[in-house]
This record gives C-alpha cells, structure tokens and sequence, in this order.
C-alpha cells in the first residue's frame, strides 16, 4: 500500500470512529485518534496477521495495552476484513461482543485488556516464547502515555530487557495528555527516553501521526539486536479534528451532532485533497 | 497414618515428571524456586523455567503471554503475593482472557507461620471464588497434590492450586479416582460429617478416628476442590449425617465453609453447621501447628467441635 493509500485510509478511519462512538454515545475519542495512524501502519503495512492466518503460530501478535481506545481497533480490524464493518453498529449494546474494551470474543483480537499496566507483560510473555520455540513472529503493544506510571510496565521492561527480547516493539503513544490533564502536571513522565534508555531498550523517536515517519520507523526494527524496541510516538490527541485536537475534554467526550457534522466535514475536505494527489 | 513429603515435593517432583514428557511445559517463578522446591526442576530441565525477579504481577502477566502462545505454565509464588499483589492480572490476564495459566500459591494459609500476617493467605479462596472461570483447588496429601498438579496440567483452562510446606501423612491410596471439582469420601459417618480442605484434612480424619472411639459415628470428606464445589457429595453428606463441620485453613469469610452454607441453606438443609477457620481478627503468632492449635483445628480440637454441634443438633 502507498503512503497515499495508507493516508487515506487514516481519514477512513477516524471518520469511523466518530461515527460508531457518535452512535454509542460513549468511547474515547482523543484516543482512539491518537493512535489511529499508528494502527493503520501496523495492520496494513508492518503485521502478518489477517483473519486468513489468525490460527498460525507464526502470525505476528498484537496487544493494546491502552485498551480504552479501542474504537481504533475496532475499526482497524473491520478494515482488515476480520468482520464487517456494520457490526461496528452494535458498539456496547446490551449482548454486543464490541464493547468499551478489547476482547477475545472480538475476531482479530489476541488478549482481553482495559485495566492499564497489563499489556506490556502479556506482550513479554508472547515474545518470550517466540524466543524460545525460535518462531519469527513479533509482538507489537501499544502503550498510553499516562498508563507509564503503573509500576507493571515498568517490571515487564526489566524482563523484556534481560531476556533480550528483540522480536518485542513497544509503542508509546505519546499525546501528552490524560484523563485529568496534561501528563506532565498528572505525575510528570519525562524524560521518557531516558528512562526507557536505563531500562534497556532500543529507544527511538517519531512523529506518530506522520505515516511516512511511522513506516521508516518500522522498517528500522529491530533497532539494535538483543534490545526491546521501544517507540516513543509522539502523537495529537484527538488527531484530525480540529476543534477535538489537544482538548482534555475529549478523552472520552462523546460528539453531538453537530459536532460529528463539523468533524466529518473536515475529514471529508482532507479525503477529497488527498484523492486529487493520488 | 504413614507421613510423607511436603506437598511442595510432591508438586515439585510431579512437575519434574510432566516437563520431562513436554518441552512446553514451563515453569515462570518469582525468584522463588528456592522457596517453592524447584531448584532440581531447573537443573534438570534448565530451559522450561523462566525467571522474573520479585514481580509478582508481572509473574502472572508474563505467563498469560506464554500461555497465549501455546505454553502449559505453571506460574509459582508464595500464595500470599501471588493471590493480593497479582489479583488483577488473575482477573483479566487469565482467567477473563481465559489463558490457561495453573496459578500455583505455595506455602498457603499459614504455612509461613511466624513470618505474620504479611506471608498468611488466609483471603485467597474469598478473593478468588468471586472471579469467573478459575478453578481453586487446595490438596491434602502427596497423592492429592499430584493428581492436581497432573488434572491442571491437563485440564487446558486457568486453575488456582494452593498448598503447604510440612510434610503430610498419606491419606489416599495409590490410584484414588482424582477429578477437580469431585470431593473424596474418607469416611462415612451418621452422626457428623468432617468436609475439610487442604492441610486440615488430615486433623479433620484424626478427629474422625477419635469419635469413633467415644462412639460417634463420623465422615469425613475431603473437599479438595474449592471451586467449583462438589455439591452433589455435599448434599449426600449433610442428609445421611445430623451435623456437618467444615474445616480450613483461611479465614472464616468466603471461603469452603460459606461455599457449604449457601449451598446447604438454598437446598432447604438446615442442618446443625460449623465453620472451623481461622476467625476475623489478628492471627495469633506462632508456627503453623500452633496457629492451627490455637484455633481448634487439631484431632481434638475438631473432635470437641464435632461432638458439640452434633450434640446440639
């Protein structure tokens, strides 16, 4: 897929996500278009998994760490053909295997998360046995910015490190901004890159909503051999939208209608752009 | 009764047999190979034990992640941290992501003894018995252990195994039909029944022996499985004897006891009933045989118990 096609399909996808969330009057909005671009690169440009070799130990593995964003990965996995996109349209209604965090009930989705801190050990224990059983496969988990200050990640870098574990790719979606405001006023994270540095990754810095810069990235990996790889993206929460961008109210503000009109005009104005360049 | 090992050696030792046939058998451990027998286990199969330091959490995460991938773990640690500091990742790492990780807690209830409150398990059935698809099993004897041990590694879902460190006298024969979730009868009695669990299975069938000299008829069932609880022998047992007794090493709140009485009471059973446990309050210190003495639950502490609820029935 082009770097176009893969914009394009980022304009997609938020347009997606505020829809279903729109219709279920509950998600996470800033988000799940932090992380859309990130999602998009993984599953359509860097992961071997689709529904086709799901049940193949070899597939590669994807934890969402930062499970309440998971209207990205739903929309993400529809795309992908995992399942249809309408039934997007059952989003946490009474019975829906779609609800406001992932589940294995959901095709395409390997570990049930929500409760922050969890992914990164899960994804230690995917990589681990890769290692192990020496499969190719590589484990991908996308991390919130504000969930760093759980003290289980920071026990699964330690593993991750001293077993070596390059076939790992930690994702940091670095929006700088949580539930209660911004990361640095909540209890501040930085420097990140050193502290991901001490704990012995392979660190690096992108522009996590530039898919250009998203596929480089991937295409560097492993960074350095025998070192976790770790990705500091630095995203916009709320990406896309220019009234939802950077705004700490829409964590998980739900659009009104006017408000979802307003934002799928804009991204309906960057989809007809972008169809000129292509 | 003959003594044996320590269900730890037993547990240990089973592993050591399991791993032997199955390179995927992994045991993931938080700096307690030491503390949970395992040190031959990883001399002799030094590539199926993974070590995480003292990261309980990460303990229980991690084997999620290999279980996820295809490996039989068995994820190791005193009972006390693995069932408080790991309960969330019990939760959702395992038992709601439904990886089947055989969560095993080591020197349970008491066992640490003098080491306080800090080291007691005394909350791991209350806690866990409230989370959805995780079987808790507690063994009594070596056989029992073994047979758990095996029954989890086969089992193919989340388990919780908990036991002690002591050596424990032999209660079953060799070849006992061994099923979690089926309770054993180790006597049959009219007057009382003894259901017990874990290590007071033993006192509960000392007790048993004791009554029977003074003349009261008394079973004893040994109720390995916590959850899900073998309502069919409990049921038996409390309508073909006057008076039923239940017998644990953990609190008296939400474990084996009031599993028996909300299952007795919504039967329509109202039968004479005790829960012997370790009650609400500051565990008195001492040893794991002293605790245990210090609240009755001795061959005749539980034998005084028994003849008075049957008494009273």
């Amino acid at each position: 897929m082009t770097e176009l096609e893969l914009r394009l399909k980022s304009v997609q996808y938020r347009k997606t996500i505020l829809r279903i969330i729109h219709r279920a009057q509950a998600g996470h909005t800033g988000g799940s278009l932090s992380c859309t671009d990130i999602l998009n690169v993984l599953y359509n440009h860097v992961m071997d998994v689709s529904p086709e070799n799901f049940d193949d130990p070899n597939r590669d593995r994807y934890i969402q760490s930062k499970g309440h964003s998971v209207e990205a990965l739903y929309t993400v996995l529809a795309d992908r053909g995992f399942y249809p996109v309408e039934a997007l349209d059952t989003l946490n209604q009474y019975q829906s295997h779609f609800i406001g965090h992932p589940t294995r009930k959901v095709n395409g989705i390997e570990q049930n998360t929500g409760a922050l801190g969890h992914g990164l050990s899960v994804a230690v224990g995917l990589a681990l046995a890769a290692k192990q059983d020496g499969r190719p496969y590589r484990v991908f988990t996308l991390l919130g910015d504000g969930e760093l200050t759980e003290g289980s990640s920071w026990e699964a870098s330690m593993t991750a490190a001293h077993y070596r574990l390059d076939n790992l790719v930690v994702i940091v979606d670095r929006n700088g901004l949580q539930i209660t405001g911004p990361t640095e006023q909540v209890v501040a994270l930085e420097s990140l890159e050193d502290k991901f540095l001490a704990f012995g990754y392979a660190v690096r810095s992108c522009d996590g909503n530039d898919i250009a810069a998203l596929v480089r990235m991937f295409e560097q990996v492993p960074f350095e051999p025998g070192k976790p790889n770790l990705i500091l993206a630095q995203t916009v929460k709320g990406k896309g939208v220019s009234f939802i961008e950077n705004q700490i109210k829409w964590h998980h503000r739900v659009p009104t209608d006017d408000e979802l009109a307003r934002a799928l005009a804009e991204l309906e104005q960057a989809e007809r752009e972008l169809k000129v360049m292509a | 009764m003959e003594l044996g090992k320590p269900n730890l050696e037993a547990f240990a030792d089973t592993l050591i047999a399991l791993g032997q046939q199955d390179r995927d058998l992994l045991v993931v451990t938080s700096d307690s190979r030491g503390s949970g027998k395992l040190a031959p286990f990883a001399q002799t199969l030094p590539d199926q034990i993974v070590e995480v330091g003292i990261a309980e959490q990460n303990l229980v995460g991690i084997s999620a992640g290999l279980a996820a991938a295809g490996k039989k773990v068995f994820a190791v640690s005193p009972a006390c941290f693995l069932t408080a500091r790991s309960l969330e990742q019990i939760k959702n790492d395992v038992a709601y992501s439904d990886q089947p990780v055989r969560l095993v807690g080591i020197s349970a209830g008491v066992s640490y003894g003098a080491l306080g409150s800090t080291h007691h398990s005394l909350h791991d059935f209350a806690a866990l018995r409230a989370i959805h698809n995780l079987a808790i099993v507690a063994p009594a004897d070596n056989f029992e252990t073994q047979a758990a041990i095996t029954a989890a590694y086969h089992a193919g879902r989340p388990v919780y195994l908990r036991f002690g460190k002591k050596p424990m006298p032999h209660l079953h024969a060799e070849g006992t039909p061994f099923e979690i979730g089926r309770a054993i009868p180790l006597a049959t009695g009219s007057d009382v029944t003894l259901i017990a669990t874990g290590e007071t299975v033993a006192p509960a069938l000392q007790a048993s022996q004791i009554l029977g000299m003074q003349g009261v008829s008394a079973g004893v069932l040994s109720m390995h499985t916590i959850k899900p609880l073998d309502t069919a022998a409990l049921l038996d047992v409390a309508q073909r004897s006057k008076a039923v007794i239940t017998v644990e090493e953990h609190s008296v709140y939400g474990g084996l006891g009031e599993a028996c009485a909300a299952v007795l009471i919504q039967h329509g059973i109202r039968t004479a009933f005790k829960i012997v446990a370790i009650p609400d309050e500051y565990t008195v210190t001492g040893s794991q045989a002293e605790i245990f003495a210090h609240y009755g639950i001795t061959p005749e502490g539980l034998a005084s118990t028994a003849r008075h609820c049957s008494n009273s029935s």
